[in-house]
């Protein structure tokens, strides 16, 4: 699915990721932890392509595809998602309009015919139920006045509705309480089958005793210095970070 | 954008400069203004310059009564004594007006009495604007009538409106056959001297729409007027007069387009709205003269506009709406007098300055009557190196028991070369009076488009998208045809143009 090869990368002028290999398979969850500073955001950032984040030198395929010069737009349609950190408010778009352009680019994309109102409706009424968030989001412009976890939930929605093949939760657990946490889970779990993928990008371990990750991955200075699997992130709950330094 | 340099380099050549957003604005920017053709048509055509003779000869020309000449003769001498206004954000060098041609008009004047008579020339012009002059291709529901240039050249469907006892002609065919109503109210809502280019218009204003709609008369149709600027040089000043009898309706739609042109044009009008006891009128405006050159700002139109509206009966109603996206210069603010009690006043308006465009524009509303109320919705957008002011004043006067006011300024800016500007001024003399203000700024940020882009959307979709989001409220107070128009011209006006 995603295969990251000796990645040097960064933004801005300077180096964060030195030297990062990882190789996610189709079906897996990945949980990619780190301190802050340790470069786990620039690696959400350098695979789904924003702006100013530039590739040193190595490689990151999707699927066999080389994802550098490729406009983040072409590779959100090609499947690759990200839930977002801090969800971006874009006030005036009503959210299940912005929600159906983004399904109807990607239709568009592989040729297929766009989805009407009336269907997209029966689509979004399901997918509410599965992040228990109320019909009134939709009329709603995009994740403006949206508590933390309503953010964090919407973005869950958005990834069950386009249905990608590779997900990036990004911090996905920050700012939520312990009952939406469960829910956005339980939508990343049920969602879960042997052809999607998933990294997790996370601080703590909290996250991770609701998902059931197939590694953990330890990021330190831009590089993974251990990967191993859930015991590993119970360690470094209790040890912190500095036994891993070198 | 990602680009693979070799890992012995330098790290990030300060190439990454030129962002991929930015790319999509430049090519975006290069989009030509679509009505900027002139039409090769013979004109006559009046020499530069202003003067007594000029005023007369206009007068003349028009066979005007002495009344009418002599008003125009004391707007040109107030004019003369009084001074361009500089409070504006707008920077200008100053008009010459000696060098503006004050008259011209497709030569064949004698009287039109169908289509077919108009010059099939002229026909081209409007057709090529997309406004189907000919009864029967026309959007079955609008009466047009075009001004080209000074001069009204056709007005549609007038039989049908005066069936139901509705005026619809040139000011200048008002002015021959209505006398009594023009000048009856004539200046009563914008005086000849209340401010510099009213008194302009009034001096040498050349044609115009007039609309008088009888007392329980709801009109049949919207009405509509295209104006169209052609010959270089000249100025275009027209007038509206619009009346709403007792317990009347009417829906008024002007559109604007001029050719492209290296000289600046002026373009100085005049609109007066007089609404009686439950009437109620609509004027909605979607104005795209041609904005100057994209890359260095050279020509486009200068754009000074008097327009008020005069809410003179109990329970009236004047409601502006506006799309402001053309023109090089944009000085203009509908504005309504609450004089009636339960009057209502209401202003919409979205305004994008891109490129070079610079607008000050917003609106006045003065509470004279009981239980008046007023709400303002503005938008203004501004892109590439554009200027976007909004002005406004809220007016309570003594007397003006429980007034009510609700003001909304919303600016959004694209890229960081360009700016907005609120200046909003309230007056409350009355202690019985709620205002209520909000304002807001925000910006197209990267990170909005990214988040577009992450769910697949592309760059220009989600400006559009965005644009589209934050004027809605506006668009939706427009005719439904011309909501679709607003909305295609913002994005033509618009695409891409992020940074």
């Amino acid at each position: 699915m995603l295969e990251i090869k000796n990645l040097h990368a960064g933004v801005k002028g300077k180096a964060i990721l030195n030297g990062l290999n990882l190789k996610v398979n189709p079906g897996e969850l990945h949980a990619i932890m780190g301190r802050n500073g340790s470069g786990k955001s620039t690696l959400a950032n350098i695979i789904t392509g924003r702006d100013d984040y530039d590739i040193i030198s190595g490689k990151i395929e999707f699927n066999g595809i080389d994802l550098n010069e490729m406009a983040p737009e072409d590779r959100a349609l090609e499947g690759i998602f990200m839930s977002f950190q801090y969800p971006v408010v874009i006030p005036g778009v009503n959210n299940t309009y912005f929600l159906r352009a983004a399904l109807n680019a990607q239709l568009k994309h592989f040729g297929k015919k766009e989805i009407n109102a009336a269907d997209f409706m029966r689509l979004i009424r399901e997918k509410l139920k599965l992040v228990n968030m109320d019909e009134k989001y939709l009329s709603r412009a995009v994740n403006d006045g949206f508590s933390g976890g309503e953010k964090k939930r919407n973005e869950i929605l958005q990834m069950l509705t386009l249905e990608p093949k590779l997900s990036i939760l990004d911090e996905t657990d920050s700012g939520l309480d312990i009952d939406a946490l469960k829910i956005v889970a339980k939508g990343v779990n049920d969602f879960r089958d042997s052809t999607r993928s998933f990294i997790a990008i996370t601080h703590y371990q909290r996250l991770l005793e609701y998902m059931e990750p197939d590694f953990i991955h330890i990021l330190i200075d831009g590089k993974i210095v251990k990967s191993g699997d859930i015991s590993l992130a119970q360690e470094v709950e209790k040890k912190g970070y500095s036994w891993l330094e070198s | 954008m990602q680009k693979g340099l070799a890992a012995a380099e330098p790290l990030f050549q300060p190439n990454y400069n030129m962002s991929k957003n930015q790319q999509i604005i430049d090519s975006a920017i290069k989009q030509e203004y679509e009505y900027g053709f002139t039409t090769d048509i013979e004109q006559d055509t009046l020499p530069p310059g202003l003067s007594d003779n000029v005023i007369r000869f206009i007068s003349a020309k028009k066979n005007e009564p002495d009344w009418l000449l002599d008003w125009r003769l004391k707007a040109y001498h107030r004019w003369l004594e009084m001074e361009e206004p500089d409070w504006s954000k707008l920077k200008y060098s100053k008009i010459d007006f000696q060098k503006i041609s004050y008259y011209s008009a497709p030569k064949k004047q004698k009287k039109l009495k169908s289509l077919d008579e108009v010059d099939p020339e002229l026909l081209k012009t409007y057709d090529k604007l997309g406004i189907p002059l000919e009864e029967q291709k026309m959007l079955s529901n609008v009466a047009v009538d075009a001004v080209f240039d000074s001069v009204s050249v056709t007005t549609t469907f007038k039989e049908e409106l005066e069936k139901h006892g509705v005026i619809f002609c040139s000011f200048s065919e008002a002015v021959k056959n209505h006398p009594s109503l023009v000048k009856k109210y004539l200046g009563s809502v914008v005086p000849v001297s209340d401010n510099y280019f009213g008194a302009l218009n009034s001096a040498v204003f050349s044609d115009g729409s007039f609309v008088y709609i009888p007392k329980g008369v709801r009109c049949p149709m919207e009405l509509s007027t295209y104006f169209r600027i052609n010959a270089a040089k000249t100025g275009q000043f027209e007038r509206t007069l619009i009346i709403a009898d007792n317990d009347s309706h009417v829906s008024y739609l002007e559109g604007c387009t001029a050719p492209m042109r290296d000289e600046n044009q002026l373009h100085a009008a005049v609109v007066e709205l007089i609404a009686h006891d439950n009437a109620e009128i609509k004027y909605s405006t979607v104005q795209n003269w041609y904005p100057g050159d994209p890359k260095t700002g050279k020509g486009g139109i200068y754009n000074f506009v008097t327009k008020r509206g005069n809410c003179i009966g109990d329970n009236s109603k004047i409601s502006w709406t506006q799309v402001e996206t053309g023109s090089a210069l944009t000085w203009k603010y509908p504005s309504c007098i609450l004089k009636g009690d339960n009057s209502v006043g209401e202003f919409y308006s979205v305004a994008l300055s891109n490129n070079f465009q610079q607008a000050d524009t917003g609106t006045k509303m003065i509470h004279i009557g009981k239980n008046t109320k007023s709400t303002i919705i503005s938008k203004g957008i501004s892109a590439g190196k554009g200027q976007n002011t909004y002005r406004g004043g809220v007016k309570i006067m003594k007397g003006a028991e429980n007034a009510r006011n609700f003001s909304q300024c919303d600016s959004i800016l694209i890229g960081d070369e360009c700016g907005a500007h609120t200046f909003p001024y309230i007056d409350v003399r009355n202690p019985s009076a709620q205002m209520e203000h909000e304002a807001s700024t925000s910006r197209i940020g990267e990170d909005q488009l990214f988040y577009c882009n992450q769910r697949g959307v592309s760059t220009e979709d989600a400006v559009s998208m965005i644009v589209n989001g934050f004027c809605k409220e506006v668009f939706n107070e427009l005719p439904m045809e011309f909501a679709v128009e607003a909305q295609k011209l913002m994005e033509v006006s618009l695409e891409g143009s992020v940074g």
